[in-house]
Parts: C-alpha cells; structure tokens; sequence
C-alpha cells in the first residue's frame, strides 16, 4: 500500500492547521458564512439538514487496518458512533460538531488519511475497482495509475476552480466495477495488439439530472502520456466548460454541445503543448508508486476444512457462495463483506463493526481492505482456508449477510434523513425493500438484481444504473418514487428508461414485489437473470405488472 | 389575487452543532419548534428574517419555512420540515431523542 510521504504529510498538515484558524474566525464572527463556506467545502465540511457532515476521501477505496481503526475512533470520539461509506468510495460522518472538526482532521492526518477536495469544483477523490489486485480478469492492477492522478491531482493550482466537479475513475479489469463511463474522465487499463499496456480515455459521462455514457475520446494512450493528456482534458474543460449555468458546467454537456471530434481536437492540441513539459519524473515516480503496491506473498494451505464447513453448515455455503469472488491466486477468494443487513441503513458501519474489519483484516486479509462503490467492506485477498472464521467473527457482528448482488443490496443515498438537496428519502425504502424480500425468503432465487435509490435528481445513489432504479421525488409536498427500468453499471453503462408515474411512499415496495413477480414468473430459467428477461421481453411485460389497473383499463 | 400569507416560522441551523433552530418569539433561538415564534404577517416575518440574517455568530442559513398552529406550538406543513424538526427516520438520533419534538405534520 501507498504511504504518505514527508511531502504528503506536511501539506496535510499545514492544511489542517490552516482550517484550524479558518474555523477559529468563523466561530469568533471574523467570518460571516458566505466567506466561510468555499473554505469549509474545499476540506469537506457540508452542512445536512441535521448537522454539519464530514466527507472523508478513501483513495481508490483502499484502507489499512490502522485508518480503518482510526475512523472508527473518530466515529465514536467525534461522531454518533458510525460512519457511512458512500458511491464515491468516501466516508461521511453524519454529526460532527463544527469546532471539532479540526481536532478530526487531525486524527485523520495521523493515519494519512484527509477530506480534501471531497467537495467543490476540483478533482475529486479518484476512484477505482475494488477488486484491484486481486480479481482474475485483471489486465493490471488500477492502483498505482489512481494513485498517480490522486498526488496530481491534489492542490493542483490550475484545477481548484473547475467549473464543476470532477471525477475520475480508473479500472484494470474489462468486467469494471468502478463504473468508469459515468464519470467525467473514466480510465481503462488495456493492452493493445502489440502487448504494450496502456490507457483507454473515456470523456463526458456523469449520471445526475442529465445521465450521459462517457465516450471514447482515445482508444490506447501510451502509459507515459497519461498525466499529459489527462491534464490536457480538464484544462480544455477548464475554458470551455460553462460557468454561467451550474446545470449545464459539467464536462458531459461541454461534450455534447461540442462535440466529441471538437473535444478531441482541442484536447490534442493542447496536448502537444504539454507533452514536452513532462520531463519523465512522473513516470520513474509511477514506478515507486506502483513498487508499493506490489501484491502480498500469497500463502499454499490446505482447503479440507474449508469444504468441510460447506458441507457442514449450509449458512455459510450460501455466504461464501454468494458473497466471495473467484480471484487470481490459487485457493484465494475475493470476500464483499455486506454493509447491508436486512433492514440496516445501506453502508453504514458502526464503530465495533470496523475494529472487528480491521482485525479480521490484520488476522486472514494481508492487512488490506477496500470501500466498494456498491457501498460494501471488500478484502481483496482471503484465502479459502480462512473464510469459516472470518465468517463466523462477521456473523456475530451482524456482517454476514449472503447478500453481494442480490436485491437487497441496494445502494442507496442518504435522501431526505440526512440531504439539504433531498426531496424524499431514499433510506428507509431500501430498508423495506430488503426486509421484504428477507420476509417473502425469495431474494436468493431472484438472484442477481440490482436496485438503486437516489433521493432526488442528482443521483448520488446512481438510481440511472440500476437494474431497478428509483427516484425520490416531492409531489405536491409529498414523496413520490418514480421507477427507472433497464439501467445497468456494467462495462456498456446502460442509463434506465423511466416506466411511467411515480408512486406514494406507501406504494413503493408493492410495486417492487409485482416487478419482480412479473419476472419471476417470466423468465426462462433460473439462469436469466432480470436484466437478461427486460433485455429479452422489453419493458412492456414489467410495465403492466407496475400499472395494472391501466392495463386493465387499456384491455378493456 | 395574490396568494394569502401562511405563517411561517423563521428556522436555520446552529454554527457550532449544526442542529436545526429556531427563532422565538423574543427573537432568541430555541431548538425545538413548538417554542418558535409563528408568524403570521408578512411584513414581520421578513423583518425578522433579515435580522437572522444580518446575525452572525449563532443562525447559519437562515430562512422562511411554512408552519401551522398545532396544540403545543408550530407544527410544520411540509415532510421535510418535519424530519428537520425531529430527525432522520432509519436512525434513533438527532431531536427525537428529545422529549417534545412534534409528533404530527399539519394536515393542510
Ligand atoms: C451532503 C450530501 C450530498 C450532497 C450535497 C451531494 C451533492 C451532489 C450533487 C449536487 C450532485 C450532482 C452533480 C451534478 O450533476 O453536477 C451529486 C452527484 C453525485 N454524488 Fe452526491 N451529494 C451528497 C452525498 C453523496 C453521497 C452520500 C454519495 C454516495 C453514496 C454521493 C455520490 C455522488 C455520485 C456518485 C453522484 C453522481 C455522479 C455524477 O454525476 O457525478 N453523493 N451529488
Ligand atoms: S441524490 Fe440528492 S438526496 Fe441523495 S445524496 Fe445526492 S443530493 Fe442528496
């Protein structure tokens, strides 16, 4: 893993202290909100509708025991005892106290960890496959490239006011788990006919009130291209990017009202200019980084007592079935470990449950644990061995639910109990949707079926990808969910249709249980998953079972 | 016709908790709803509005939200006043935790 260096260290430092005295005149009166606001954005301090919120960012979502520790320290010290993973591979604290935020950010800084540029118009934390280094489709792991954009871009002088955010996300994998076509610059490691390792630049993708699939804007970059060119991108975006309509401002509407081709001109010519300027530092700097990222001695042991416990316990067959990934090492497993027990808030972890992380990680996962945009703890390098007693420590600490990819994995944003922007809560409609599932003892014959729920039109909860997207919307001041069908966040990145008028609060589970009947009952084996049958059927069939009475009504 | 006025109550957040207030009929800030000031004149309210917002120090985002008369006090109209005055709905946290936190939104 990637440790701070002295560099890192003091410039996170210096920046705390100078929050510090930022926070310090706010609280005296020296600063009224307005100047007060830019300054606690810039270091991830939003204010929700019940308390100030801290965003802290987890680099392509690796953690070490010791941060994991740390934020749960933080949680209990400065928080309610809980922290919440979010999408974008960060962590938020729901109630901290304004003046201890410094005191937090601190405490971060001990374990190299910041909330910097976690919010406002910069790059924002660069996400990445949550599988990096371990998945067996790998082309190479993301890590060291994601790590090399995150030291640009931080402070970088030219991008700390884009005209909007920007988000960056990087996979090695082509099944890519880091949803790299509804970011603003997505990043694919491929290999070309030659066998070179590089660099597919995808453009303009973002989901929000206006959802675009990102678009190739370079097929193969040569590795040592990359911060050139992607610095060539958002400083071509940086000019032409709208800052008259906040709506309009991110790169995906600077693509599409200036086409692909005229992006891609710009962006070469701006490239020659850059090009020469990078003298090849970056690259033997990539080559330390990616040194420190180097996977761990896998270990040979024997796998008897591991199909033992299959055999033995159906529980965690199920578990380890459902819930562990094949992954490239012999004998190795891939473990998501749910953040989504049946009727808990999606991603939230309290305290104990991330000293028990750490611990289980420091004990069978070579230390090292990732934050999954599906909002779920990942460690990357189990071996099979060890998989009954992780499970059983997991079991006892509410984690083991066999759920990765099924219907109660919902990702879900935090809505109206916790978002100024919400116009109706998204939580506890992902809470009833996985109790009802649980209740109904289907969601394992549903197999794999993935519902998304954004309390409003940004779309933090990605509900535009979601097999099953909802959208929480206020209806004459009252919540009412509108239904996107058809999304998905695999490699095509495919945005959901939305299939007619939403429902009441009251109705939004009902009407999930007839979509999934209707499936149930159409589809042609057990092998076709829901995404399959809509891709098959076309939306009519799910629509009707939705809209009964119209279909009646229509028939009649 | 111009739309007739609906109380409102004038509401923000506190600087340092970030917990939701509200102002009183003193014009001093209480925590709980069913102590705020309804304000049924229009005028008043965006006098007293414009002196939240020229306070520094204590209110931050001060502004103007609809209420209705309940039994014990304001009571808000609007779902999401309603979670601002009570707290979030997954979690046992926030002012419900406190005794009088409103129970009812205002059927209106
Ligand atoms: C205080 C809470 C939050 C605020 C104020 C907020 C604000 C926003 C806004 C305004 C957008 C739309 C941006 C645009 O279209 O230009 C957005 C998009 C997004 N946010 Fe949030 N958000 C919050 C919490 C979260 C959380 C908890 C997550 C993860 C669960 C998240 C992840 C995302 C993602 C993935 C997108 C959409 C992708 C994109 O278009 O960039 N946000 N957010
Ligand atoms: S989608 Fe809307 S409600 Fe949900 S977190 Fe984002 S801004 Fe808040």
């Amino acid at each position: 893993m990637y440790d701070y260096n002295n560099f890192d260290e003091s410039f996170v430092r210096n920046r705390v202290a100078q929050f510090r005295e930022q926070v310090g005149r706010r609280i005296s009166g020296a600063l009224t909100e307005d100047e007060f606001k830019p300054l606690r954005l810039m270091n991830g301090v939003y204010l929700q509708l019940h308390a100030y919120m801290l965003r802290v960012a987890i680099p392509y979502g690796s953690l070490n025991p010791n941060q994991m520790r740390q934020l749960a320290m933080i949680g209990e010290r400065w928080d309610k005892g809980y922290g919440h993973w979010t999408t974008r591979q960060n962590i938020q604290y729901n109630w901290p106290r304004l003046s201890d935020i410094p005191d937090m950010l601190d405490a971060l800084a001990d374990v190299g960890m910041h909330a910097i540029q976690t919010s406002g118009n910069t790059i924002r934390n660069v996400t990445a496959d949550h599988f990096a280094g371990a998945a067996a489709d790998e082309v190479e792991d993301p890590r060291p490239t994601a790590e090399l954009l995150r030291q640009w871009s931080t402070d970088h002088p030219e991008f700390q006011f884009l005209p909007r955010k920007f988000k960056l996300a990087v996979t090695g994998s082509k099944a890519d788990r880091a949803v790299t076509k509804a970011h603003d610059i997505g990043i694919r490691i491929v290999k070309n006919a030659a066998g070179e390792i590089g660099y597919q630049i995808l453009v303009g993708g973002g989901l929000g009130r206006t959802p675009v699939v990102g678009q190739v804007l370079k097929d193969f970059l040569p590795r040592e291209d990359l911060l050139p060119y992607v610095e060539a991108v958002v400083s071509v975006y940086n000019t032409l990017g709208r800052r008259d309509n906040k709506y309009k401002a991110r790169i995906k509407i600077t693509t599409m009202e200036n086409g692909i081709e005229a992006i891609h001109d710009l962006v070469e010519a701006r490239f020659a200019q850059l090009r020469p300027l990078f003298s090849g530092v970056d690259q033997e700097h990539f080559a330390n980084i990616a040194a420190d990222f180097k996977a761990p001695e896998f270990k040979t042991a024997s796998l008897d007592g591991y199909h033992a416990a299959r055999d033995a316990d159906p529980i965690f067959r199920s578990w380890s079935d459902t819930n562990v990934d094949d992954h490239r090492a012999d004998g190795y497993g891939i473990v998501t470990i749910s953040m989504k027990a049946h009727g808990a808030t999606p991603g939230d972890a309290s305290a104990d449950q991330m000293r028990v992380l750490a611990d289980l990680a420091e004990e069978f996962g070579h230390g090292d644990i990732r934050i999954s945009h599906e909002q779920n703890v990942i460690f990357p390098h189990v071996h099979r061995s060890d998989l009954p007693a992780i499970f059983a420590a997991l079991r006892a600490h509410g984690m083991a639910t066999a759920n990765a990819g099924l219907i109660s994995d919902i990702i879900a944003c935090p809505g109206m109990d916790y978002c100024a922007l919400a116009t109706a809560r998204s939580i506890p409609v992902a809470q009833e949707i996985a109790e009802r599932f649980d209740a109904l003892k289907i969601e394992h014959d549903i197999g794999h079926l993935q519902i998304k729920i954004s309390g409003c039109i940004n779309a933090c909860g990605h509900h535009h990808l979601g097999h099953i997207g909802i959208l929480g919307l206020d209806r004459a001041g009252v919540e009412n969910y509108q239904i996107t069908l058809g999304g998905d966040a695999g490699p095509d990145t495919v945005i959901g249709k939305r299939a007619g008028p939403g429902f009441a609060y009251d109705q939004i589970v009902p009407a999930i249980e007839r979509l999934v009947h209707a499936y149930l009952e159409l589809r042609e084996d057990e092998g076709e998953t829901f995404i399959d049958a809509y891709r098959r059927l076309g939306e009519a069939p799910f629509k009707a079972a939705l809209y009964p009475e119209e279909d009646k009504t229509n028939a009649a | 016709m111009p739309r007739p006025f609906s109380p409102k109550v004038v509401t923000a957040n506190d600087l340092i908790e970030g917990d939701v207030i509200y102002m009183a009929r003193n014009g001093s800030w209480v925590r709980d709803m069913c102590m705020a000031w309804l304000i049924e004149d229009e005028a008043e309210a965006n006098t007293q509005l414009a002196r939240a917002t020229d306070e520094p120090g204590i209110a931050v985002g001060p502004y103007l939200a609809d209420a209705a008369a309940g039994p014990t006090g304001p009571i808000p109209t609007h779902f999401r006043e309603a979670f601002r005055a009570t707290g979030p709905s997954n979690r046992f946290h926030g002012k419900q935790t406190q005794q009088s936190a409103p129970e009812a939104v205002a059927n209106v």
